[in-house]
Formats: structure tokens, sequence, C-alpha cells
């Protein structure tokens, strides 16, 4: 169990900027795919998606509705398999090993990888089971040990302070963004290495998705960020990376500030000028 | 030019409130003809039973002395019997449900599965008599005991409870399941976690009122052979027994010989709608403690 301490954080932040001053040669990919598609049924949703992913950054996945971004990121956690018409060709790879490998199992690659969901979905249980929940199902029992992990998850998420006095009381008693907020602490439990966000503020206000952006600059630090959203100025104001996508195919993928000011392609500019989607 | 006249909207205005009216009553008195008939049974019911129920009429044993026979074999009959169908019917009804919601592949093999549950739940209760006649009494040659009977009347409620159990487990919200899934749980820790907490109120209720059918059914365990007469008291699960509603049963016929045996129907009916309300109560209390909180 690692208990973070105020020192290895520093160091953490410290060896990251050390890399991205050199130009992030060093930083190694956290996912790579190759030629992926994807069908529902009939429907060819993903087209030849070739993404490097890099870890310990925030890659933003944006483009209109339908444009098969959430498909994406629900693959990267094999989520979209609980889909029962879904086939996949082409090859994933996390951590340079194949996730579409049958050796790969699904609840291994789900503890290394997890996920925030677009509607907070916490679990009709108290605050402090809510967070337990990743913990005990890989069989930690140790009330003093779930304790830390509680308390280190949510201070994690940045809401230690709103909740610390009710760990007892229903998670359904929190705002909105507070459950949004659980949920990101209750994937921090787990302590994953990659955190798949799909359109995490979209149910959210203004002021809570404030909060849950910061936080991702936060976690951006110890973990690799991918992240679907409709909000292109989200996309601008928290990602380094960003993947546009249209038709289930990826028409760009570059540094956020290259998109977001020279982009290549005339569909990418079309776009975040809001021409259409 | 308008399509809608004004004036020919007031001419109907009319007629179309007067036969909104006719429609209203006939739908109240189609309601109020079933309170009714209901109202009138309860009333002749008790009536008739009036001055029959006692402690003495509840704790003695069956006789064929009017005046001194009592349901203590039967109650004892019934409570063993739900000993049986309780369990069977948890076990079996939440099991198959847990798999064909959770685990099976929607296909050609689950849904012929699915029809045949919903085509059993249409089976008369007389041929899931003669199923338990010919597999629990004679085949494995139990007798009309507990155990014979209490199979048959679980496999009789069988569906009620899997149809129940897999509506519950089906409104338990796919994105609870996908926050469980997203940790890297296991289906059955999800399921155990998850699914069947915010399912048991569901489950619960299912089981409650299959039970209550359960302990109302008369001709499966007449097909089985329970003996209109007996007087020991049942004690174990391969003991011989009788039920409320067939003693009902029994002494409804012999009314015919012994007019007082009448009077004891009517006592054992008014403690049989007594349980049976008790315990449809208790699912809606379920019902409504745990309304749906998502």
């Amino acid at each position: 169990m690692v208990v973070s301490t105020y020192s290895e954080n520093k160091i953490a932040e410290e060896s990251s900027d050390h890399m991205s001053v050199k130009k992030e040669s060093k930083k190694s990919l956290a996912y790579q795919t190759k030629d992926l598609n994807l069908w529902y049924g009939t429907d060819h949703a993903l087209k030849n998606i070739n993404l490097d992913i890099n870890e310990r950054e925030v890659t933003a996945i944006i483009g209109p509705s339908g444009c098969g971004k959430s498909t994406f990121i629900k693959t990267l956690n094999r989520m979209v398999e609980l889909i029962p018409v879904v086939k996949i060709s082409g090859d994933i790879l996390y951590r340079e090993r194949s996730i579409l490998d049958k050796s790969y199992k699904v609840e291994d690659l789900r503890t290394n990888v997890g996920m925030v969901f677009q509607k907070p979905n916490p679990f009709p249980k108290s605050i402090y089971e809510n967070i337990a929940y990743g913990p005990k199902i890989h069989g930690i029992r140790n009330k003093k040990v779930l304790d830390e992990i509680v308390e280190k998850s949510l201070r994690g998420a940045a809401i230690w302070d709103e909740v610390k006095d009710r760990l007892n009381e229903n998670a359904y008693g929190l705002s909105g963004g507070q459950q949004q907020r659980l949920c990101i602490a209750r994937c921090l439990a787990i302590e994953p290495d990659v955190i798949l966000m799909d359109e995490p503020t979209s149910a959210l206000d203004p002021i809570s998705t404030l909060k849950v952006e910061q936080l991702v600059q936060e976690l951006k630090k110890e973990y690799s960020i991918i992240i679907v959203t409709h909000n292109m100025q989200q996309a601008a104001r928290i990602s380094d990376k960003t993947a546009f996508f249209l038709n289930g195919e990826v028409v760009e993928f570059d540094d956020t500030n290259k998109i977001f000011s020279t982009p290549s392609d005339q569909r990418t500019e079309d776009y975040i000028t809001g021409r259409f989607g | 030019m308008k399509y809608v006249d004004t004036n020919q909207v007031q001419k109907k205005m009319t007629s179309r409130l007067l036969t909104n009216r006719i429609a209203k009553t006939l739908f109240l008195l189609a309601t109020l003809f079933g309170l009714l008939v209901l109202v009138v049974l309860i009333y002749r019911v008790v009536a008739q039973s009036l001055g029959w129920i006692d402690f003495d009429f509840l704790n003695n044993r069956l006789s064929t002395n009017a005046e001194r026979a009592g349901i203590k074999g039967a109650i004892m009959g019934t409570l063993w019997l739900m000993l049986v169908v309780a369990p069977v019917t948890l076990i079996l009804g939440v099991g198959t449900a847990i798999y064909l919601e959770e685990y099976a592949k929607k296909g050609r093999l689950q849904a012929f599965i699915q029809m045949n549950i919903s085509n059993l739940a249409g089976v008369p209760s007389i041929v899931f008599g003669i199923l338990g006649l010919t597999i629990f009494v004679r085949g494995l040659n139990l007798g009309a005991v507990v155990l014979a009977g209490g199979f048959t009347m679980a496999l009789l409620v069988l569906p009620v409870v899997v149809v129940a159990s897999q509506e519950a487990i089906r409104a338990v919200p796919q994105f609870l399941r996908e926050a469980s899934y997203g940790m890297g749980a296991t289906k059955w820790q999800t399921i155990k976690n998850v699914v069947l907490p915010a399912a048991l109120p569901g489950i619960l209720t299912g089981v409650i009122l299959a039970l209550s059918r359960a302990i109302g059914e008369t001709a499966p365990l007449v097909v089985i052979g329970i003996p209109a007469f007996i007087i020991p008291l049942p004690d174990g699960l391969l003991d011989k027994f009788t039920v409320m509603p067939l003693q009902i049963y029994y002494w409804t016929i012999d009314s015919a010989l012994v007019d007082e045996y009448a009077n004891l129907a009517a006592a054992t009916i008014v403690v049989l709608l007594l349980v049976l309300f008790i315990m449809n109560s208790i699912a809606v209390l379920i019902r409504n403690k745990f309304q749906r909180r998502f």
C-alpha cells in the first residue's frame, strides 16, 4: 500500500516537469491503438484508429455526437463488450501488452484503468462504502487500511473536507458535483494507472465543472487521463493532446495548442470554430 | 377561414360531456360490482364463522365432533409446507432469474427458456399436482408427506418468483453495474454487492406473493393424495399433513352430512384470509419502504 506523502508528490511533480523540458521524449506510452476497427452489428463505429497516448498527460477526445468518441474510450477498458453485438479488429496495447488478447483478464485491466462516467453513478451505499468498494473487491479487508484508502482517495479527489464528517451517510444525499468527485475518488481508491473520463462534467453546473477540471490538472501529475468531452473550451483548458473524431475516424491528433491554433485539417478548423457540431 | 367551427363545437359540447359522464359511470359500476361481491362474500363467511373462532378452534386437533374440532393440524401443516416452499423457491427462483438476466447470452436458447417460464406460469395447478404425484410421491416414493407437497407447491409458484425476480433485477440501473465492472469487479462480485441488494425488495415482494399463492392452493395437494382426515400433527418433513384450504374443502363437502361443518369451513376461511392479508401487507410494506431510490 503506497500512502503518498508530500515529498513523494513533490518528486513526482519535479520529475514530470523535468520530462516536459526534454520534449516529452522520455514519457512512455500508456496506450497504443493499431488499426482499431469496431462494429456494432453492421454499423462501423470506429475506423482505423491509430493513436499513441502518453502517460501522465491529459488526452482529450473531441468531436460531434455519434462520432465514436465514447465508443473509443469504452473500448480502452473493454467496457464496450457489455454490448453483445460488438465486433473489434486491430489491436490495443496497454503498457505494450495487447488487451484484446484472450489471456488478458478484463478484471485485471480495469483494476489498472479506472473509469469515470458521464452521469455520476455512486452506489446507493454510504460515502465510505462507495470508496471502500473497489479495495474490498480486490481483497482488502483490514479496516485500518480501508480507512486510510478512503481518506487518501477522498483527499485526492478534493472532496474530503466536504464529506469527512458524514462518511456514513448515503452518497445519494450529495449534490451532483459532489457525487461526480466521489466517483472520481472511488476510481482513485483502486490506485489505477490510467483514468478514463467519459464526459465527466456534462451533467454538472459550471462551478462543479470548474472543480472537476482543476482536479484533472492535479491528477495528471500521477495518472494518465483520457477524457471525452463535448466542450471544446474544456479540451483547450485542460488537455495536453487532443484527438478530433469525426464519423468514427480520427481526423487529427496533435498537441492541444496546435489543434486549437493552427489545425492542419479544414474539418478540424470548421468544428472548433463552431461551423458544425 | 378557420377549420374548427366555433358553432359546431358549441353544439357538440353537451353530448360530448354526457358521453364522458356515461363512460365514467359505467367504469365505476364495473369497479363497484367486484367490490360488492367481495364484501358480500366476506360478510357471509364472517357471519357464519362467528362463535366458532376461538382459541380452542386454533389449538385443537381435528375431530369428527364439530364442537371439539380444531385446525391446529392444518395450521402446522401450512407452516411445515412453507418451510419447504420458501427456501426451495427462493434458491431456485432467484438463481434462475440471476442466470437468465446476468449470465445467459441473449440468444435463442435464452428466449426459449424465457418463453417456457412464462408458459409454466399459465399451467393449471392440477397439472403440477399430477407432476408431483408422479415424481415425488411415487417416483421418489416419498408418499403424501410434507416434503412431497412442498416440492410440488414450490414447482407451482416457481415461475412467479422467477419472473418477479427477473423484473427486480432488470430494474437495477445499468450504470450501477458499469460502476462496479469499471473497478475490475467480476460478474459475481457485481451481482452480490450491487445488483442483489438493489433488487432485494422486489425479489422479496415476489417471494411473499408466491408464498401466499402456495398457501391458498388446493388442487395439487388433492391430487398428490393428502388425506381428508388426519389427527396426528406433522412433526417433520416426512410426516403426513393437511393444510387450511384442504380442510376447508373437505369440511365443505362433508357439510352435507353434518351441518356444523359448514361453520367450521367458514371459520377456517377467515383464518386463512387473515394470514393472506397479513402476508400481502408485508409485501406492500417492503415495496413502499424500499421504493426505488435511483
